[in-house]
């Protein structure tokens, strides 16, 4: 299966300080990738070079097989790439239904069926549509900011620590989600620090260490690798 | 209530309005202190509209108003003074060198143009810097264009530091009320457009907005830029209502008004930049007049304190209490509309129904 994008000795650093230091991995299409890793591995320099929010120092990011790297972050939202950014950041004082419209930004076309796609998958938003995204409670600005995101018709969704902050029962529904959208063919690369619940959903994991990849396999084998149970799972390693 | 219905209500107001306006022309004497005030007033609201545009929508805390609105109000002037009275006018540098003059509206257009032209060129370098640092740069920008017109090399241009004169202005109140009606529209507009909701999604959220791929420093050009087209308009406006101009009267001064009416508004509210815009300069030149006078008696009684100057003291102190107790501005970023109108009535009055927002949310 050929990767809908092609991560190749990536590079990020800010103002002399390395937070991303060579790493090369691969999204197939219609698959969920997880990157693991603790804070600071470097799994969010990691989306947002990727996104363009960020100019990677050197390497290669492919797309379809079109160079991302120099690309303005329009321009990659325009391919059909979209972040749910770290800590949900709704526009708290737009509507929910604003918010979604802010997330067809790029869009020339007609948004009927999308907005009834997402209020499909989000009852909620649906009856929501006329509060102001700051008044609605975390869970439900974790599903506007996926909605949102969904606006965009991408191919691609990234999803910065979609569990952050939320309840367990929450976390569940958000994961239940993201099968969904991916059942549904969308393409999803999820940044966790849940490594659990982010290797149950996932096809393929990263672990990042410190800004390199020190781990790769089915989200089924790290879930059942002894590093990993260690340093992620909480469970005691086995000697 | 139906889009439709809502439309012809606004419609049936604005014409309200206009007819009542030109009744009172009829009635009243011209000289009475209700025309000025709403003359100054409809002027006001423009250049706080456009102010908010930038300030409330956009969230750029721009100070550069006033040079805005001097660009505009020297275009307009220097293009409509009559070819005849060019030479009475540039009397200390020969005529001066524009031998020409346009139509009203196409010199007031050209204001905006002119105005629209300098702030992509300030914006440029500008609008990378943040908050304080933005509104400090753009206040110095102001100050800059104030110098530079009335520099004397420029003098065949701008005649210097002296009064540009004898340009056409307006006698009634409508003139004002259309110009600014038709652009404040156009603003709302814009507001209600797409790209007014990726102002307020940058005013809300730059890293944000700018992963749903809205390009930040294009929009936020384009809103400094809009903005300024507005303000240089009603700065040729500002030109027509006082007849004559000079640079040194368009100080900061001016902006921070523009700002306070603004705030005391509601930062984020069209309407409300509209009714403060009124109330303020009425409050400033009308209804506390009375205070400047030092022989004022209620019945046999001798008011204390009251002297020339007296109202700057009491005008202070309104708009003191008005910022302690509505923090928000008088209508926060609510709109007024009637819509809200109807659903407040129905709320008083309608007996049990199911209550429902009181003005419609922007």
């Amino acid at each position: 299966m050929s990767n809908l994008l092609e991560v190749k000795d990536l590079h990020v650093s800010y103002g002399g300080i390395q937070a991303v230091k060579e790493i090369s991995f691969g999204v197939p299409k219609g698959e969920v990738v997880t990157l693991i890793g603790a804070n600071g591995a470097g799994k969010s320099s990691t989306l947002r070079s990727i996104v363009g929010l960020v100019k990677p120092e050197s390497g290669s990011i492919q797309f379809e097989g079109a160079e991302l790297a120099g690309l303005s972050t329009d321009q990659i939202v325009s391919k059909g790439i979209t972040l749910v950014p770290e800590g949900r950041r709704v526009f708290p004082d737009l509507t929910v239904l604003e918010n979604l419209k802010i997330g067809a930004y790029m869009r020339k076309d007609s948004l009927g069926e999308d907005l009834k796609w997402v209020h499909d998958l989000f009852p909620r938003l649906k009856e929501r549509s006329w509060q102001l995204a700051g008044t609605l409670s975390g869970g439900e600005q974790q599903m506007l900011a996926i909605g949102r995101a969904l606006m965009s018709k991408p191919e691609l969704i990234m999803m910065d620590e979609p569990s952050l902050g939320l309840a367990p029962i929450i976390v569940q529904g958000v994961f239940d989600i993201i099968r969904e959208i991916n059942k549904q063919g969308v393409t999803i690369l999820l940044v966790e620090q849940n490594a659990n619940m982010a290797l149950k959903a996932a096809n393929k994991g990263y672990v990042m260490e410190t800004g390199r990849i020190t781990l790769t396999g089915t989200g089924a084998e790290l879930l059942e690798n002894e590093e990993v149970k260690a340093a992620y799972l909480g469970k005691a390693k086995e000697k | 209530m139906s889009t439709k219905k809502k439309t012809a209500w606004n419609v049936g107001l604005i014409a309200g309005l206009l007819i009542l306006l030109f009744l009172l022309e009829q009635v009243m004497p011209s000289s009475s202190m209700l025309f000025t005030v709403l003359k100054k007033g409809a002027i006001y609201a423009l250049v706080a509209v456009s102010m908010n545009l930038l300030n409330g929508f956009t969230g750029l805390f721009s100070l550069g108003q006033a040079g805005f609105m001097l660009l505009g109000a020297y275009t307009y002037a220097i293009l409509t003074i009559p070819v005849e009275a060019r030479n009475s006018v540039y009397q200390y540098f020969d005529g001066g060198i524009i031998q020409f003059a346009l139509p009203v509206p196409v010199a007031l257009v050209a204001g905006g143009i002119v105005a629209a032209i300098f702030a992509y060129l300030i914006g440029l370098p500008v609008l990378r810097l943040k908050s304080d640092y933005l509104a400090i740069a753009t206040l110095g920008f102001a100050e800059i264009i104030r110098a530079v017109f009335q520099w004397d090399k420029l003098g065949p241009i701008t005649n210097g530091s002296n009064l540009l004169r004898n340009f056409p202005s307006f006698r009634s109140v409508l003139f004002p009320f259309v110009v600014a009606g038709i652009c404040i529209a156009l603003i709302v507009m814009l507001i209600n457009s797409t790209y007014g909701r990726a102002f307020k999604a940058i005013r809300d959220d730059e890293i944000a907005a700018e992963a749903m791929g809205i390009n930040l420093a294009h929009h936020k050009r384009l809103a400094f830029v809009i903005s300024s087209f507005f303000a240089g308009v009603s700065g040729g406006l500002l030109a027509m209502y006082q007849t004559t101009i000079q640079a040194s009267m368009f100080k900061s001064a001016m902006t921070y008004e523009i700002l306070l009416i603004v705030v005391i508004g509601g930062i984020g509210s069209v309407t409300g930049s509209c009714i403060s815009s009124f109330l303020f300069i009425a409050c400033s030149e009308w209804w506390l007049r009375f205070l400047d006078n030092e022989n004022f008696y209620i019945g046999g009684f001798h008011v204390p304190l009251l002297r020339p100057g007296f109202r700057k003291v009491v005008f202070a102190i309104v708009i003191m209490v008005v910022v302690l107790f509505y923090r928000q501005g008088i209508m926060g970023t609510r709109e007024f509309s009637v819509e809200g109108i109807a659903n407040f009535f129905k709320r008083k009055f309608g007996g049990n129904k199911k209550k429902k927002g009181g003005a419609s949310h922007e």
